[in-house]
């Protein structure tokens, strides 16, 4: 059984709703019901074979080839599977997202990993504002599982953030952490302004120096073991995080934000040459 | 069954079953784990008195442990799921809390979960975090030295307690030499523990007293001092007996571990002083597990 692949066949001008197509919800569908499937096109309906041509059959493993940055809702509550996307993609990449993997060889738009819960998210390309972030007006951002970021991140990263680990191999934009309540994320690059803002409780793992909020208090430079089991469990996954070399147990603490309860911590490498 | 000269009696060793559980400790170095290890696994020889039965299984490279420093396992047990969980507690609240360095990890998966730093944590005063790792919740408690990380629970497992030797020797140095080279050989098996003093115990005892207040007391029938005013169990050449009590996992453990301890008291042999091989029952009333030695020795 091959990968159910959807090539796209056109670019539409406006956005398309992809949440109908998961693993899960294709489950038991023949290729022909597949294809027979709506999916919403701004404020219009298209079925998915005027949009992509279908070869395969493989519901579990889904393809989406020459995929562009008006797909949005990539996996949206996906449970199960895995699903692989050729190009850029859209917004809510993920979002709700339960249990599987998906692999975005592109950039993607705002709120990838949107409220979600487990599985695997990967990004090859670079990610828009909100990173595992909440919706407006919800509290609760990425819930669980693990999203790793090859490229750089916008502003936003883990806002509401509540659980779970998202890992970017560049650079995050302003307020990384904002109004995190736990979790860990993991920036090899640089970070913008305003880092931690609001930040409850949670890590923040940097391998870069950034500006300091004064809402937050130098706790000084320490060892601490949980670090190594940290980087032992993210050096399964394909990435620059799995290199030794860049691993670290030595680093400056510091605690807040000081203007919430305070119990978040930014952690910097230390050199320990 | 006799053999190197070495009486191994046709009677059997008879265990009860228990709850165990097995802990990691880690330090910056083996002394430092070795140190919190040893005051939490203290006072813990019998569930007579102690409440738990516990001792260090063994000691871990920096590669076997969670967070890759030096280690040690240590394994508890006791009668009941409670105690088990208010032994664990408090050993690891006082002793490996304490201990500069330390990290306490679960040991063992499978059963159920009891608590390890789920409570240990409000030492924190509000100022602990968690980490969640590998789906395993981990706790950070700020303590003076740095930070005290501890895993939030470990395994909880049917065990089996009170699997013994008794070793029948001319003299009293004889016991003691054959009983530390059995004891160093039986520590090499996994998932056992011999919870006494150095593995052994030279007070073994029968159950009830003529004292109401006592639950146990001495086994008069091994006293060698007493062989000529008791129903003695003692053939005039025996001046002294020890015995090895076993705590184990499973049966299959604790067979292994008293295989490995009759094969070096019989390798020792009757001519350097070890001449019977008995063990401790009580008719089989008492626990349901029974370990035959000859049958151990054919197996």
């Amino acid at each position: 059984m091959t990968d159910l692949t959807l090539t796209m066949k056109y670019r539409p001008n406006q956005r398309v709703d992809m949440s109908p197509i998961t693993c899960d919800k294709l489950a038991g569908l023949e290729l022909a019901e597949i294809a027979a499937i709506e999916l919403q096109n701004g404020k219009r309906k298209i079925r998915v074979d005027d949009l992509f041509s279908l070869t395969g059959s493989d519901v579990c493993n889904i393809h989406i080839e020459n995929s562009f940055a008006k797909l949005d809702y990539i996996g949206h509550g996906l449970e199960g599977g895995n699903i692989r996307v050729t190009g850029d993609v859209g917004a809510y990449l993920a979002m709700e997202m339960r249990s599987g993997q998906i692999t975005v060889s592109g950039n993607t738009g705002i709120y990838a990993a949107c409220q979600m819960k487990n599985g695997l998210l990967q990004v090859i390309g670079n990610v828009g504002d909100f990173l595992g972030g909440a919706l407006s007006g919800n509290k609760k951002g990425l819930q669980g599982g693990t999203v790793i970021i090859r490229g750089n991140a916008g502003d936003r990263v883990g806002d509401h953030m509540r659980r779970g680990m998202v890992m970017i191999e560049g650079d995050a934009g302003d307020y990384c952490g904002s109004r995190m309540t736990a979790g860990t994320i993991a920036v090899m690059g640089k970070t913008g302004r305003n880092i931690g803002y609001g930040m409850r409780r949670g890590t923040l793992l940097l391998w870069q120096q950034p500006k300091i909020p004064a809402t937050f208090g130098d706790c000084g430079t320490h060892t601490f073991s949980f670090l190594p089991m940290v980087f032992d469990a993210i050096s399964k996954f394909d990435s620059k995080f799995s290199d030794s070399s860049k691993h670290f147990n030595r680093v400056h603490r510091y605690g807040g934000d000081m203007a919430e309860i305070g119990q978040g911590e930014i952690l910097v490498q230390v050199d320990s040459a | 069954m006799i053999i190197n000269g070495v009486m191994i009696d046709h009677t059997f060793a008879e265990a009860f079953p228990m709850k165990a559980t097995r802990v990691i400790i880690t330090a910056q170095t083996e002394q430092w784990a070795f140190n919190a290890a040893k005051s939490m696994t203290g006072f813990a020889t019998s569930v007579i008195g102690c409440g738990c039965e516990a001792d260090i299984e063994c000691f871990l490279k920096p590669s076997e442990t969670p967070d890759g420093r030096p280690g040690v396992s240590a394994m508890l047990f006791t009668m009941g799921a409670k105690s088990l969980v208010k032994q664990l507690e408090t050993r690891a609240g006082q002793s490996v809390l304490t201990s500069p360095t330390s990290a306490l990890f679960s040991g063992i998966d499978g059963g159920i979960r009891i608590p390890l730093g789920k409570n240990l944590r409000y030492f924190g005063d509000g100022f602990q975090t968690s980490k969640v790792i590998n789906d395993n919740r981990y706790w950070r408690i700020p303590v003076m030295d740095g930070e005290f990380l501890v895993e939030e629970t470990t395994g909880q497992v049917n065990a089996i307690g009170g699997g013994n030797l008794l070793i029948l020797a001319e003299s009293e140095a004889d016991a003691l030499e054959a009983c530390e080279k059995a004891v160093l050989e039986m520590r090499k098996v996994a998932n056992i523990i011999l919870p006494f003093p150095g593995g052994v115990v030279r007070s073994g005892s029968k159950v009830g007293s003529k004292y109401p207040a006592l639950t146990a007391s001495t086994n008069d029938a091994f006293c060698p001092t007493l062989k000529g005013i008791t129903k003695s169990e003692l053939s005039p050449e025996i001046e002294s007996v020890m015995e090895i009590v076993i705590d184990g996992l499973t049966e299959a453990d604790i067979k292994k571990a008293m295989k490995v301890g009759i094969e070096t008291f019989c390798s020792i042999g009757a001519y350097n002083g070890v001449k019977r091989i008995s063990a401790g029952n009580y008719g089989g009333k008492l626990g349901p597990y029974h370990f035959h030695l000859q049958e151990i020795m054919n197996d």
